[in-house]
């Protein structure tokens, strides 16, 4: 497998609620390839936890999380 | 792998919706569809005043408890504000995961005098405690809302 750690899709669930992020970013890995990357970006202050636990038991690696002003963002791959 | 032995290794969630009002019915359908992106597989069996969920056009006539102290339009106004999908949007997403599984409890049929051809498309099965019993035991979690 590459190591190439290129974006190649986003997923904006800004203004979203529990339980849209996780229902949206779960359409969008199943659309996905193994080993592609996708970012999203979400309000949701629950989100944190929720991407966390949803990558934890979907085996999908969460490569990266942050938060700036209000805004979580997870940079995720597809196992 | 073929899909028996996916379905083997997938984790399992069985809840009995005994309750029809629209804060609980809102609960069940939340974890369902959260739930069901999780790849976990999850089995609603709808009784008592649950059932009329599964009427057809019934899911969003849910009402709220009138102890509660706000009105259901108030609620349903303020989850439109939030963009919070209806319940019927959410069982429409629960089954689109192809992991949801919806029973009807064939006594309360009886009981209530309900028809299968009452019932939306979205049920799968008609069945009874003992069948509810066998998935519960098969399951990670079993939730009484």
């Amino acid at each position: 497998m590459s190591d190439d750690l290129t974006i190649t899709r986003n997923l904006d669930a800004r203004g979203l609620h529990c339980p849209m992020p996780i229902v949206k970013i779960n359409k969008a890995i199943k659309e996905m390839n193994s080993g592609e990357i996708i970012k999203v970006q979400c309000t949701d202050p629950g989100s944190k936890r929720d991407f966390q636990s949803w990558c934890e038991k979907t085996g999908n690696k969460l490569l990266e999380m942050s938060e700036e002003d209000g805004v979580f963002v997870f940079i995720i791959k597809k196992t | 792998m073929r899909e028996e032995e996916l379905n083997e290794k997938k984790k399992k969630m069985a809840m009995i919706v005994s309750s029809g009002t629209m804060d609980k019915l809102y609960s069940v359908m939340m974890l369902a569809s959260a739930a069901s992106s999780m790849d976990v597989e999850v089995h609603l069996f709808f009784t008592f005043w649950g059932l009329n969920a599964l009427k057809k056009g019934g899911i969003d006539k849910a009402e709220l408890p009138s102890n509660v102290g706000i009105s259901t339009d108030m609620l349903k106004g303020r989850l439109k504000e939030v963009k919070i999908p209806t319940l019927s949007e959410l069982l429409a997403m629960c089954k689109e995961s192809g992991n949801v599984k919806i029973y009807a409890c064939s006594s309360t049929m009886e009981i209530m005098n309900v028809k299968k051809e009452d019932l939306i498309p979205e049920v799968d099965e008609i069945a009874g405690a003992a069948a509810f019993t066998g998935i519960a035991l098969d399951s990670n979690v079993s939730l009484f809302v």
